[in-house]
């Protein structure tokens, strides 16, 4: 037990050095990602990205029909040259 | 939601993965490429003790680092519009998509982000095997993770190993290692990490190129170089030999879009491969789609039967034969499989509707008809054809195809030569005076990234109209949302990306300048 919260210390610190001694470019990219991750999850993913089918259809039922009646609807064929 | 698709909803959204695609596209093969090149370097590191490999392989783990950091993650935003604009397609792929993706997650996640903090934070606080084993697991597991999403893209190409469940209206996967080794995901995984290696090999010498324009770093870009033109002229061979493989596979699996990409109209023997050509309008037409014709032409006779069938005799088959049959060659026009397509959607109305009538005697015996092999195999393999309405609507783009693979070929040869130079004059001691070719190696970075978003376009815009080849068109995969809300997110991802882009490439060139650390 002791030998395993040994390991974990020194994994914590181990983490704890690397970001404390980061390079400047290092805390440049980490604020991008955090940017870029805050502008994916919660501005795309909740305001523009919603799953279609559990949006509009509840049960996986309800979805299976829709799915199968735009797989076997024939009315928009509109497959062309693209 | 809207009851009638708009064409113009389908274009915006293909167009919006098209953005996301191209730009994700843009970060992920340095990563994989440069990560070995790191591991080389480092190997060469802990052999040698020499404490100079090891600036050389910090100074360009620091630019691996900027370009991983700023291409983590964006992926993601694929899988949002999978559920989003393309549910019909996330639904019927079923697992098949969702088993590949998962291992792919669980990869990246536990393999590269443990072994890439141990590559950053790790120097002077691990020993030099354990760093260098580190490097060596980042390289395997970011190539790893590009196998599943490429074992996913291929079954789109090529579905097999899996069966369509007309209860679920899914895709069930019964054979993982059909899904795996298909021969399209083995000739894909090859073709595209070599393409990566060799991207990264160019981004290296063009950048070390670039220190020796400026009398900098001599000792340290030209070692940078003797590992970039090894590995870059490895690599580009590799791509070459690859990128005959799958076009081989092509020709088998995706006639159509091999036939497109060569401008091939009219079948023969003895055919011969176009090193150059450029296209026009020809007096022929192929239902009401007019044909093209070379204005100019530079071929190797018979060498496209010899790749394809192994000697000069073999038949090539050309997009006339694909679509309207050829009895000799065992080919059934496309207007048989239009039939066969219609066939099975009638059946799976039927069934659908027995079951929604609880119509018990119905659906057994419908469900017989499914089990089938016989219906399996000569009408719902061609199920998605039941939504094509000209047999000529299959042809892809073959002005697009044609170019986007010979401009990608033509690019391949122009790669080897340069590795093969720079390896020359190195030997040779000269590399530092020859201006005009450090300059030239500056200059094709970008060609590589060209070259592999060439490749992803013929890989995409080949197969048109399909999005899963045979089984279900474009149209039919799109959800029904408002085309305003894709054309909002398109400018969203259109800013996001650039500023991204813009970003890395600051920061990237403000690292370059200042150069590697003494």
């Amino acid at each position: 037990m002791k030998q395993y919260f040994s390991f974990i210390k020194r994994l914590f610190h181990f983490y704890y050095d690397g970001f404390r001694n980061m390079p400047v470019w290092g805390r440049k990219v980490w604020l991008i990602i955090i940017i870029k991750l805050f502008i994916m999850f919660v501005i795309l993913k909740i305001f523009f990205f919603h799953d279609f089918l559990k949006t509009n259809w509840p049960t996986n039922k309800e979805r299976t029909e829709h799915v199968l009646d735009q797989l076997t609807n024939s009315s928009d064929n509109h497959d062309r040259q693209h | 939601m809207i009851d009638n698709i708009d064409l113009s909803l389908v274009d915006w959204s293909r167009a919006q993965f098209a953005l996301t695609a191209i730009y994700h596209w843009l970060f992920v093969p340095l990563t994989l490429g440069l990560s070995f090149i790191l591991a080389i370097m480092e190997t060469i590191y802990v052999k040698t003790g020499k404490e100079e490999w090891k600036r050389i392989t910090r100074f360009w783990m620091t630019l691996f680092g900027i370009n991983f950091a700023i291409g983590v993650a964006t992926g993601i935003i694929l899988e949002f519009e999978f559920g989003t604009n393309w549910s019909n397609y996330s639904w019927f792929v079923g697992d098949i998509f969702g088993a590949p993706l998962a291992v792919e997650g669980i990869l990246a996640f536990f393999l590269e982000s443990t072994f890439v903090a141990v590559m950053f934070f790790g120097w002077n606080k691990v020993n030099k095997k354990f760093h260098l084993v580190s490097t060596w697991l980042v390289a395997i597991g970011a190539n790893l993770s590009a196998l599943w999403i490429l074992v996913a893209n291929a079954w789109m190409q090529h579905p097999v190993g899996m069966v369509f469940n007309p209860d679920t209206a899914r895709n069930e996967m019964v054979n993982f290692w059909s899904v795996l080794f298909n021969e399209v995901a083995v000739d894909k995984f090859l073709h595209t990490i070599s393409s990566g290696f060799l991207l990264a090999s160019m981004f290296v010498l063009g950048i070390s190129a670039w220190y020796l324009i400026r009398k900098r770093e001599e000792q340290i870009a030209k070692k940078s170089i003797l590992v970039a033109g090894v590995f870059g002229l490895l690599s580009s061979l590799m791509v070459a030999y690859t990128g005959d493989a799958s076009a081989r596979t092509l020709s088998k699996v995706q006639p159509v879009k091999f036939a497109s990409m060569e401008a091939l109209y009219d079948g023969k023997s003895n055919a011969g491969l176009i090193g150059f050509g450029i296209l026009k309008d020809a007096d022929k037409k192929i239902g009401g789609k007019t044909e093209k014709e070379f204005a100019v032409k530079i071929q190797i006779p018979g060498l496209l039967s010899v790749l394809t069938g192994g000697d000069r005799n073999s038949y090539v088959k050309g997009l006339s034969d694909l679509i309207s049959g050829n009895e000799k060659l065992g080919l059934i026009s496309t207007s048989e499989k239009i039939q066969n397509g219609r066939y099975s959607r009638d059946v799976l109305t039927t069934y659908k509707n027995a079951r929604l009538n609880n119509d018990s005697s119905k659906v057994d015996s419908l469900k017989k008809v499914f089990n089938d092999n016989e219906f399996q195999n000569r009408y719902f393999r061609y199920f998605g054809y039941a939504s094509v309405d000209k047999p000529e609507d299959v042809i892809p783009n073959v002005t697009a195809s044609f170019y986007s693979f010979h401009l990608m070929v033509i690019l391949g040869f122009l790669f080897i030569i340069i590795f093969s130079v720079a390896l020359f004059l190195l030997f040779n001691g000269t590399i530092s005076k020859r201006k005009w070719f450090l300059w030239i190696a500056l200059l094709s970075i970008p060609l590589p990234y060209i070259a592999s978003e060439l490749g992803w376009l013929l890989t995409e815009l080949g197969r048109q109209p399909w999005i899963i080849q045979d089984l279900m068109t474009v149209s039919k995969a799109v959800s029904r949302i408002s085309t305003g809300s894709v054309i909002t997110t398109f400018i969203l991802f259109a800013i996001l990306f650039t500023g991204l882009l813009i970003s890395e490439v600051s920061i990237m060139v403000k690292q370059i300048k200042t150069g590697p650390k003494h």
